[in-house]
């Protein structure tokens, strides 16, 4: 057969070694066989179909596993560079690895107790995966569901950072519907949980611009300073889109405009993001969520007793 | 153009097929394909840029390979090969952009999915490569891809530049909002304002090219000089 012949020109040993099997031969046969056959037949479109499969199932899948380990990494990557940023950490050129490594230490929190869960290896656990595994969440009922995530992991992954021995940020990773997708991010708060540090989201698809100015370092450095729980009762602002919050309450909220900070209650502000109410209203009300009992504020309130302890 | 063309070694006939799509018979603004990404991730430049290169080189390989076998594929499920392929090739892509350019694939999310479904890629492999060999389906892919990607970069120079004073991410207008004096117009940074772009372009292409013009399929009837009067 020629055409054969001129196939195993540069793969002459392999092409050797192959036509000692027998059913490699049938193979070429059956290959000719086909392509002689009228394109209509249907022992044709069968075969066409199976071995275009065939092929592109390979192409496909060989990508896929040989590029696993570079986008785990990536992705990795691009978290720890959350972290840190949201930690104010982030320099530019810096080793993130590294620097990750040095200054951060993540922890597992069971959110029913508020205390830490020492027997699973923190830095393996994945929030968001355990979120999704039926054994690892719970539903959230619908009258408390306020940031609309329906379910949530019971243990959550958050992250300190240590500076000679003593506590300097609480990393918590907070999550939320804005108006079109969930928005996943970390409220980096002082050792006294309850003054916010900074907030960054690392993923969320709102409308460039608009909502998606969540993203926006300006935006964001508005967030630093500010309280999350109230020391007096805050009364519901903007005709009852932001609720009231009595003491020990979580009342920090994106307001529409911007905050006058002459006014009281103004520490518990953020400037809304302009034209996008529905993911500032998000935002307002996923801080909410994860600052309440339903969140972090049992851990929070350990972590206070712990510092006051030590100090 | 052309000398560029000359140094690859293409001949003139090939060299029309790459240069043809440019202006003359280009996808999105004569041939109305493509619509759905040229509206989704022009938003900024960089990443129609990389948009326009990955849907570039999917049309190009998908209808190199598609010309390939275009002798043996059977009449009845020659879409669906036509799909399998395309769709291989896009999975290749948005692994290797998940590997190598993270950042990037984060910002273009589903739409390198979604290259899949572009008309461009198909209409290209159904309406050149099933007919010609594989090396002129090659360039052609090329030159509709660059077709597009013209459109697109065009497209996203003045989002970006209107809608956030930028280019490529760098300020070029100082923003209100940062102490400067361009307030952005925040309609540029939804889809729909491709729409109004998208629509000047092709109108600025027929003024220019008044072949590209088609032919009104029937007259809209004055109601003055009709025959009226039935109010």
């Amino acid at each position: 057969m020629p055409n054969q012949q001129k196939q195993c020109k540069h793969l002459e040993k392999v092409c050797n070694k192959l036509n000692e099997y027998e059913s490699y031969r049938k193979f070429l046969i059956y290959k000719d066989k086909v392509l002689a056959m009228g394109n209509d037949s249907l022992e044709k479109t069968i075969a066409i179909a199976l071995s275009l499969c065939f092929i592109c199932a390979i192409l496909v899948s060989f990508s896929a596993v040989a590029l696993k380990p570079l986008q785990i990494y990536n992705k990795d990557l691009d978290m720890k560079k959350n972290i840190l940023d949201v930690a104010g950490l982030l320099e530019e050129g810096m080793d993130i690895d590294k620097a990750f490594a040095d200054k951060i230490e993540a922890k597992v929190v069971d959110l029913e107790t508020g205390d830490y869960v020492e027997n699973i290896d923190a830095n393996a656990y994945d929030q968001r995966k355990a979120a999704k595994d039926p054994a690892q969440s719970v539903a959230i009922p619908k009258e408390k569901d306020i940031a609309h995530i329906r379910v949530k992991a019971k243990l959550a992954k958050v992250f300190l950072v240590k500076e000679g021995g003593s506590l300097k940020s609480i990393i918590l990773p907070v999550s939320g519907y804005g108006l079109w997708s969930t928005l996943y991010g970390f409220l980096s708060l002082d050792p006294d949980g309850q003054t916010v540090q900074s907030i960054n989201f690392y993923d969320q698809a709102e409308t460039p611009g608009l909502g998606g100015e969540v993203v926006n370092p300006n935006w964001r450095a508005l967030w630093k300073g500010k309280k999350v729980y109230a020391v007096t009762d805050q009364p519901s602002l903007e005709k009852g889109l932001i609720p009231e919050a009595d003491v020990g309450e979580p009342a920090l909220s994106l307001i529409k405009g911007t905050v006058d900070t002459s006014k009281p209650g103004s520490e518990y502000q953020v400037d809304g993001l302009a034209g996008a109410t529905l993911t500032s209203t998000g935002v307002s009300n996923l801080i909410r969520y994860w600052m309440s009992q339903e969140g972090f504020a049992k851990y929070l309130s350990k972590v206070r007793v712990n510092q006051g302890a030590k100090s | 153009m052309s000398a560029v063309l000359d140094k690859v070694g293409l001949d003139s006939e090939t060299q029309k097929v790459v240069t043809t799509p440019l202006v003359e018979n280009n996808p999105i603004t004569l041939q109305v394909l493509g619509i759905c990404s040229a509206l989704a991730v022009t938003s900024k430049m960089s990443t129609s840029l990389i948009m326009a290169l990955a849907l570039t080189l999917v049309t190009a390989f998908s209808s190199a390979a598609i010309s390939a076998i275009r002798n043996h594929i059977p009449g009845s499920i020659r879409i669906i090969v036509q799909m399998t392929i395309i769709a291989s090739l896009v999975i290749v892509v948005d692994q290797i952009l998940k590997a190598f350019a993270f950042d990037v694939s984060k910002q273009l999310s589903v739409f390198v999915g979604l290259i899949i479904t572009n008309c461009i890629v198909m209409g290209r492999a159904e309406g050149y490569a099933m007919k010609n060999p594989p090396l002129e389906s090659f360039w052609d892919g090329i030159g509709n891809g660059m077709g597009y990607s013209l459109i697109l970069v065009t497209v996203a120079f003045f989002r970006e530049i209107l809608g956030a004073g930028k280019l490529l991410g760098f300020e070029v207008l100082k923003l209100t909002k940062d102490g400067g004096w361009y307030d952005p117009n925040g309609l540029m940074l939804l889809p729909p304002s491709a729409f109004f772009i998208i629509g000047l372009i092709i109108w600025g292409v027929r003024q220019w090219k008044p072949n590209q013009r088609e032919t009104v399929d029937y007259k809209i009837m004055s109601i003055a000089h009709g025959e009226g009067g039935h109010h």
